[in-house]
């Protein structure tokens, strides 16, 4: 069976899906994905479906599945690159993702889940710095 | 004495042209603005050719005779014309009336003694007449209608242009009201537009919206939404205090919109969340 590769960047993980989703393949992509922000302990999930021409409301729902659970695990997530005939389909389901962050390419998605988490980062570097002048 | 009604009519062609025309230069409403005289000739010479060298003793008793489709096209074509010229109902009804009103002249010149074949004649001319002036009528209608769907097209078009109004700022000014088939041309082109231009933030301005019911509303919320879904911010602009108003009144939940009163307003926010600054340029006098 296909896999969708889940690729680690600094904090975040990365997921590109670059093939049609069916129903199997996103439910072990949502799976996977959980068991690697766990693994990884990562702060944000960036989810690229910019190749993605084709959505239901199952695949609606898998997405808003996949940031409520990122969100538990203190995880935020980010989908880029929204077809605009995806993002009509999606509404007209009723699915408007309230719980999802949205960006318009991987870049702008990037920038987004940094300024989402560099709060962290930023106590993290006081930390060092306090380190730092003891 | 026997009279040939058709024979007559064909006989006295030149007549009933010259009388019919006569009928239409002296109406009060003549519009000489859209249509000249040569041009009124011509259309009149053509409409009586066809209709009587097609009249005969059998068929000018059966309107719906097939020798009077040539007849009916012309008539149907000059009517439609005159739709897209833009002449009003009453100049249309006014140019074929006038036929008929030539037509019976005709007849009460030349049959004056017998009575009877004149008020026969009469009946039948006007039975005919008045059948062309429903197909006129409808053709006219038609002609009409055909504007009007044109002009809506047109109206959807053009009504919905997307301008960049700055780097990564799009604005759509939304002119005349709401439904669901523009709303899907206006998300269809803004969410193109986004992805085309790369722009963050989009500004929906309703200020040429008439009025916003819980429908329009409804269709606005979507639009947003979708925005949202591409990854762009929608701001709503252009409220007017009026439907603030109606849109507290009917219970719309706008409190996750992002709304301004004015497309400056607007404008100002996007600098703002793009981090652009708008200044005055300083004027440093030179001191001499």
């Amino acid at each position: 069976m296909e896999k969708i590769p889940i690729l680690k960047m600094g904090p975040f993980l990365l997921v590109t899906i670059q093939v049609d989703l069916y129903d199997r393949l996103a439910l072990s992509l949502e799976a996977d994905l959980v068991q690697m922000v766990k693994k990884t302990a990562a702060k944000g999930v960036l989810i690229d479906i910019s190749a993605v021409s084709i959505v239901d409301s199952f695949m609606g729902r898998i997405f808003g599945n996949i940031a409520g659970m990122c969100k538990i695990l203190d995880a935020e997530t980010v989908v880029v690159g929204m077809q605009p005939a995806v993002a009509i389909t999606l509404i007209e389901l009723g699915l408007p993702l309230t719980g999802v962050h949205t960006a318009l390419d991987v870049e702008k998605g990037m920038k987004l889940l940094t300024s989402k988490v560099d709060i962290d980062i930023e106590s993290d570097d006081d930390l060092d710095d306090d380190h730092n002048t003891i | 004495m026997e009279y040939n009604i058709p024979k007559l009519l064909q006989k006295k062609k030149k007549n009933i042209i010259e009388l019919w025309i006569t009928n239409q230069l002296s109406e009060a409403g003549l519009r000489e603005d859209l249509i000249s005289n040569e041009e009124i000739r011509q259309q009149s010479e053509e409409l009586v050719d066809s209709f009587v060298s097609n009249l005969n003793q059998e068929n000018i008793e059966d309107v719906n005779s097939g020798d009077f489709d040539g007849v009916i096209e012309i008539l149907s074509g000059i009517s439609i014309t005159r739709a897209r010229q833009g002449f009003s109902p009453r100049e249309t009804g006014a140019f074929i009336f006038g036929l008929k009103e030539a037509l019976l002249q005709l007849l009460q010149q030349e049959i004056k003694e017998d009575k009877e074949t004149l008020y026969q004649a009469t009946l039948q001319i006007n039975r005919l007449l008045d059948s062309f002036s429903i197909v006129t009528f409808e053709t006219f209608i038609k002609g009409r209608e055909e504007v009007i769907l044109r002009q809506t097209d047109e109206i959807t078009e053009i009504s919905t242009p997307v301008i960049r109004v700055w780097d990564g700022i799009l604005a759509l000014p939304i002119i005349g009201t709401l439904d669901s088939a523009r709303t899907q041309v206006v998300m269809e082109n803004l969410l193109q537009e986004i992805v085309e231009t790369g722009s963050s933030i989009a500004i929906l301005d309703i200020s040429g919206v008439p009025a916003v019911d819980s429908l329009v509303a409804q269709h606005l919320i979507k639009t947003v939404s979708a925005t949202r879904l591409m990854g762009a911010e929608c701001i709503i602009s252009g409220i007017r205090p009026e439907i603030a108003q109606t849109i507290v009144h009917l219970g719309i939940d706008l409190s996750n919109i992002i709304t301004k009163a004015t497309l400056a307003s607007a404008l100002k926010f996007s600098f703002q969340s793009l981090k652009l600054e708008v200044k005055k340029v300083q004027v440093v006098k030179a001191v001499v």
